[in-house]
């Protein structure tokens, strides 16, 4: 186990008064079982709090999961407050349940990949794997 | 890493300033134990050493996180700083962990006075103790009064940590035989504080009477500390619910304050130290010895000599260690 490679670590969040975490969960514990250190923070999380954590145990990821319709407002907040705390280096990805139209959008904003219900795990791991910081 | 190789001292210096972003960055180079590590440590090392450590340990879901929820919230009313250090196991089939303690800490995660680090036991070569020593001596150096140490309870691995801590909490539920696994050998003995925590659900009584009658049977010496048994309810809709709480942090100071009393704190701190020592040792030994072999076929050689029957681990162990002790080698 030694010489393994460096672990990447997530952090895998809820964000605002959706309360749906089921998706979040199996997600969450797909990428512990390929090896990822993942923080799961759970619901009702607002952006500040959301980086602040991040910033403190030093994610290489953030994963936002949005099925409430709640994503295009929130995630300009996420992404200033990235900027704002130095995190430019680490991934920012969403996932849920939301209208395809509005990918380019979250794109647009600052999300660097999404993944809507149905993708296949595989992809999103080989995406974060791909991807991570160095 | 190259670009690391310099700055390791600015962001020790950020970390005596009590900057969170150098700590975060320290304890991942401590978690992945990176080169830099040991120059980290030297500079931390002379500035720690000063904080009040408390263990809480107990078996899942015994309420560990949300006692120490609670805790922070105290200890921050009486304008104590607070580290937090929550170790969550990895799995050991595929390596990864679920760290989700911080989900009943979120209420402090942009208190400036709070610090909390997810940390997964990894599981290689005892380096869990040695990180989480390390990343205590971490949140000393960055200022805080108080630093709190999480762990799963369940198996002897996590009561090494027990050596790094003051005071120490054992975390157990009624109706979930904790109270008999309390009374075991070897964990019973590593509380100084039994918290018998969901005190508003059936059992709670007998379960605080076995835990009292097992405490009964002990002796202890005149002067010595007698573990105090405490009722919790950490959850509550409404803080008038809660149980128990400020009478925790009351035992908790009383612990303390024995301590110090007693000069028991004294050998705390040795005890400490000599744990810290022991587990760098035995790291930086190991490895030295097997960079040693590497390349020289030689740790292949002792391999098969074993599998032939030909040697014994022992006798292999041994005779390497020799080659390492003569001074002709040199």
């Amino acid at each position: 186990m030694m010489d393994e490679k460096r672990k990447i670590k997530i952090l895998i969040t809820k964000v605002g008064l959706d309360g749906h975490d089921r998706g979040a969960k199996v997600v969450a514990t797909l990428l512990k079982e390929a090896g990822m250190e993942v923080i799961y923070l759970g619901m009702y999380q607002m952006p500040e709090g959301i980086v602040q954590v991040a910033a403190d145990e030093d994610v290489d990821v953030i994963g936002l999961s949005y099925l409430s319709g709640e994503h295009l407002i929130f995630t300009p907040k996420i992404v200033e407050l990235i900027k704002e705390n130095d995190l430019d280096d680490v991934l920012l990805i969403a996932g849920g349940t939301f209208p395809p139209e509005d990918i380019p959008t979250l794109k647009d904003m600052g999300i660097d990949e999404v993944f809507r219900a149905g993708s296949l795990t595989q992809s999103i791991i080989q995406y974060i794997r791909d991807n991570v910081r160095e | 890493m190259a670009k690391e190789k310099q700055p390791i001292a600015e962001t020790v210096e950020r970390l005596l300033t009590g900057n969170r972003r150098a700590a975060a960055r320290l304890i991942s180079m401590i978690e992945g134990n990176d080169k830099g590590v040991r120059e980290a440590m030297k500079l931390i090392y002379p500035h720690s050493g000063q904080a009040v450590i408390l263990g809480i340990t107990g078996s899942g879901g015994a309420g560990k996180s949300s006692l120490t929820d609670q805790l922070i919230r105290i200890y921050r009313r009486h304008g104590k700083s607070v580290g937090v250090v929550v170790v969550d196991p990895s799995s050991p089939f595929s390596g990864g962990a679920l760290l989700g303690d911080r989900i009943r800490l979120t209420r402090h995660s942009l208190d400036d006075g709070v610090y909390i680090r997810s940390l997964a036991s990894r599981g290689h070569l005892g380096g869990l103790s040695r990180a989480t020593a390390d990343v205590i001596r971490v949140m000393e150096a960055m200022g805080k009064d108080l630093v709190i140490v999480e762990t799963l309870g369940a198996g002897q691995d996590e009561i090494d940590v027990i050596h790094f801590v003051q005071t120490c909490l054992l975390v157990v539920t009624p109706g979930m035989g904790d109270d008999i696994q309390a009374m075991k050998a070897g964990i019973m003995e590593i509380a100084d504080i039994l918290v018998v925590n969901k005190a508003d659900l059936d059992g709670a009584t007998t379960c605080l009477r076995n835990l009292e009658a097992a405490l009964n049977v002990k002796s202890f010496q005149k002067g010595e500390w007698v573990p105090k048994l405490i009722k919790t309810v950490a959850v509550a809709s409404k803080e008038e619910e809660l149980e128990g709480i400020e009478e925790l942090v009351s035992a908790i100071g009383e612990h303390q304050a024995h301590l110090h009393d007693s000069r028991a704190i004294d050998q705390v701190r040795i005890e400490r130290i000599e744990q810290e020592l022991g587990l760098v040792f035995k790291e930086e030994v190991e490895k030295a010895v097997f960079q040693g072999l590497k390349g020289t076929g030689r740790k292949k050689g002792y391999i098969n000599s074993i599998l032939r029957g030909e040697s014994d681990p022992y006798s292999v162990v041994n005779e390497v260690l020799n080659s390492y002790l003569q001074p002709s080698q040199s």
